[in-house]
């Protein structure tokens, strides 16, 4: 038992939702409440998901490998996705991942070098109305991102 | 914010919604439960709700305009074991945005549609898919669906009646391939996201084997408003074949992005109005007018163009979602194509050979024409690598990624000529 009992607790309560016999059906949900524990999902969490909710590991990481929101890979503390799709390319989200990208000294999948931030490009987020937007940590959506707001954001953050 | 404004035609699902009273008493309010209320109460029949969907000529809002009450006749009605009803909210095609605002501003619309049709199908037990990126709303759903339950229009034995409904939410996390209803059947299940062949189809094998229905957000939330207002009469606010209203996400070159509610047959230049017309008075180029998979269209034809599913699809594309992508004549059409091609390459699920290895081999020529090293016979292989991928993959994903590669070079192959030739932009400015 990795995660705290707090995280187990939430994990139940998605369990709860599918047939006794469908537990697999909240790893989804499972992934990402242990992420936010901790941050990224080293095998011994996958292994942990797996344990808790009877399924092989391996069928946890390819889950955790397949959906793009998952971090398999250690990240900075908050990691920042920004989308630069079409509908948000025409109006500034290339421009905005350009200022982000000079401004914390990093290029896409880079993390500073305080371990602050991580930089990735997002697919579609299904917000174009408000493009430039970007997502703090997969759960913060950002919207209308210029560039006074986007110093806004990074200094929010680093406090 | 984006559908928070009165530019709406005749709106039905984003009428009179203020951002704070998407709550169940405001609801209630705005006539809410009224129509899953008075089905019970008169004890309609199964089919007699299916007869009313189908005389409104509702068509799907995700992308395939499939009639929806004919979808609800396809669920077997004698069938002993569990059934399910499912709610499509994997929003992710871009261009689309109209899923999100529902849930967040109007949540109650897509509870009550769906405890109608769940009725109407003799389903027990339902649930809402919701994109991953979108956490908030998933949250304001789950809200949403307290409320509901204390209030006794979800659960068991609902406002009293032998019908008992359980709904809950459920969340992706970041994979395109789920709004396809099999891979989001798969995810649901705890997998992977890769579609299922069909047949057979989800009404006879659907999630853990058992018959299922899914719908779109969108479709969902009309439901009520077609008892309110009646079948026939809903379907009178568009056109034939093509009735009710839809909600237009309209991106791109325009002054005021957002959501439009207008009747389906609205004329296009209408729709560009509402939205504040071309930004900075340019000239319109080009509209894809359905999410960024389907054909392109000349902004000229457009312009003589109605929204409604037979009117776009006789303009050479589809209605799809409803996402309008706007650009004007400084936009680039090889550059933009290139951003389209990364996003299949990058979605691909990587199941079925043409779409992994294809999307792959499109986006890596692309990039070469735009950074001036293409060839002129690319566009010839472009266009064969689209056939060999179009119609010979699982499911839709591969006809997505192909079809706005062959429009665009069809439509505007001089630019890709010139960016070939010339090694750099037919137009001068910066996408």
């Amino acid at each position: 038992m990795l995660l705290s009992e707090q995280t187990y607790k939430r994990i139940d309560r998605e369990v709860a939702k599918f047939p006794p016999d469908q537990k697999q059906s909240a790893v989804m949900a499972a992934l990402q409440i242990a992420q936010d524990e901790t941050r990224w999902l080293p095998p011994e969490v996958m292994q942990d998901v797996a344990d808790y909710l009877g399924m092989p590991a391996i069928a946890v990481q390819e889950v955790a490998t397949f959906y793009n929101m998952y971090n398999t890979k250690p990240v900075g503390k908050f990691k920042i996705s920004v989308c630069t799709n079409l509908p948000c390319q025409l109006s500034g989200g290339e421009k905005a991942a350009h200022y982000l990208k000079h401004k914390l000294g990093i290029d896409y999948r880079q993390t500073t070098a305080d371990d602050q931030f991580t930089l990735v490009e997002g697919e579609c987020m299904g917000a174009c109305g408000d493009a430039p937007v970007m997502l703090v940590n997969n759960k913060r959506m950002c919207s209308f991102m210029s560039d006074e707001k986007i110093d806004a954001l990074v200094e929010e953050l680093k406090k | 914010m984006t559908s928070l404004h009165n530019r709406h035609i005749k709106p039905l699902i984003l009428a009179g919604l203020t951002g704070d009273n998407w709550g169940l008493e405001e609801y209630v309010k705005r006539g809410g439960y009224a129509s899953l209320k008075r089905i019970l109460t008169e004890g309609m029949t199964s089919d007699q709700v299916i007869a009313e969907v189908k005389a409104s000529t509702l068509r799907g809002r995700g992308g395939a305009g499939f009639p929806s009450g004919l979808k609800w006749s396809f669920m077997p009605k004698n069938y002993a074991g569990q059934k399910y009803l499912i709610c499509n909210s994997d929003e992710g095609e871009p261009g689309t945005f109209k899923d999100r605002d529902i849930l967040r501003y109007n949540p109650h619309a897509v509870i009550e549609g769906m405890a109608i049709a769940a009725y109407a199908m003799g389903v027990s037990v339902g649930y809402n898919y919701i994109h991953g990126e979108i956490f908030a709303e998933y949250d304001r759903f789950e809200e949403a669906l307290e409320q509901a339950r204390a209030a006794g229009f979800l659960g068991d034995r609902i406002l009293g009646s032998e019908y008992s409904f359980q709904l809950h939410a459920f969340h992706g996390f970041g994979a395109y391939i789920c709004g396809e209803e099999t891979a989001l059947l798969e995810s649901l299940e705890g997998k992977k996201g890769q579609p299922r062949f069909k047949p057979p189809f989800p009404a006879s094998y659907g999630l853990y084997g058992k018959p299922t229905t899914i719908n779109n957000t969108e479709t969902f939330a009309a439901v009520p408003f077609i008892f309110q207002v009646g079948g026939e009469a809903y379907a009178a606010l568009g056109k034939p074949n093509n009735g009710g209203t839809k909600i237009f996400s309209v991106s791109g070159d325009v002054e005021r992005p957002g959501n439009y509610e207008i009747p389906l047959g609205t004329p296009f230049a209408e729709l560009l109005e509402l939205a504040g017309g071309v930004r900075g008075g340019k000239k319109l180029k080009a509209v894809i007018p359905g999410g960024s998979s389907v054909p392109v269209v000349k902004g000229d034809l457009m312009m003589a163009t109605d929204m409604d599913y037979d009117s776009i699809a006789k303009a050479g594309s589809m209605l799809g979602s409803g996402a309008v992508i706007v650009m004007d004549e400084t936009r680039c059409m090889v550059k933009a194509l290139l951003r389209l091609s990364y996003f299949y390459f990058e979605e691909s699920c990587g199941q079925c050979t043409p779409c992994r290895e294809g999307t792959g081999w499109l986006y890596r020529m692309v990039h070469r024409i735009e950074n001036g090293q293409g060839r002129i016979e690319d566009l010839d292989m472009l266009n064969s690598i689209a056939d060999n991928i179009q119609g010979r993959t699982i499911c839709a994903l591969g006809d997505a990624a192909a079809m706005p590669v062959r429009a665009m070079i069809q439509q505007f192959r001089e630019e890709f000529v010139y960016h070939i030739e010339h090694k750099h932009c037919l137009v001068p400015a910066y996408i």
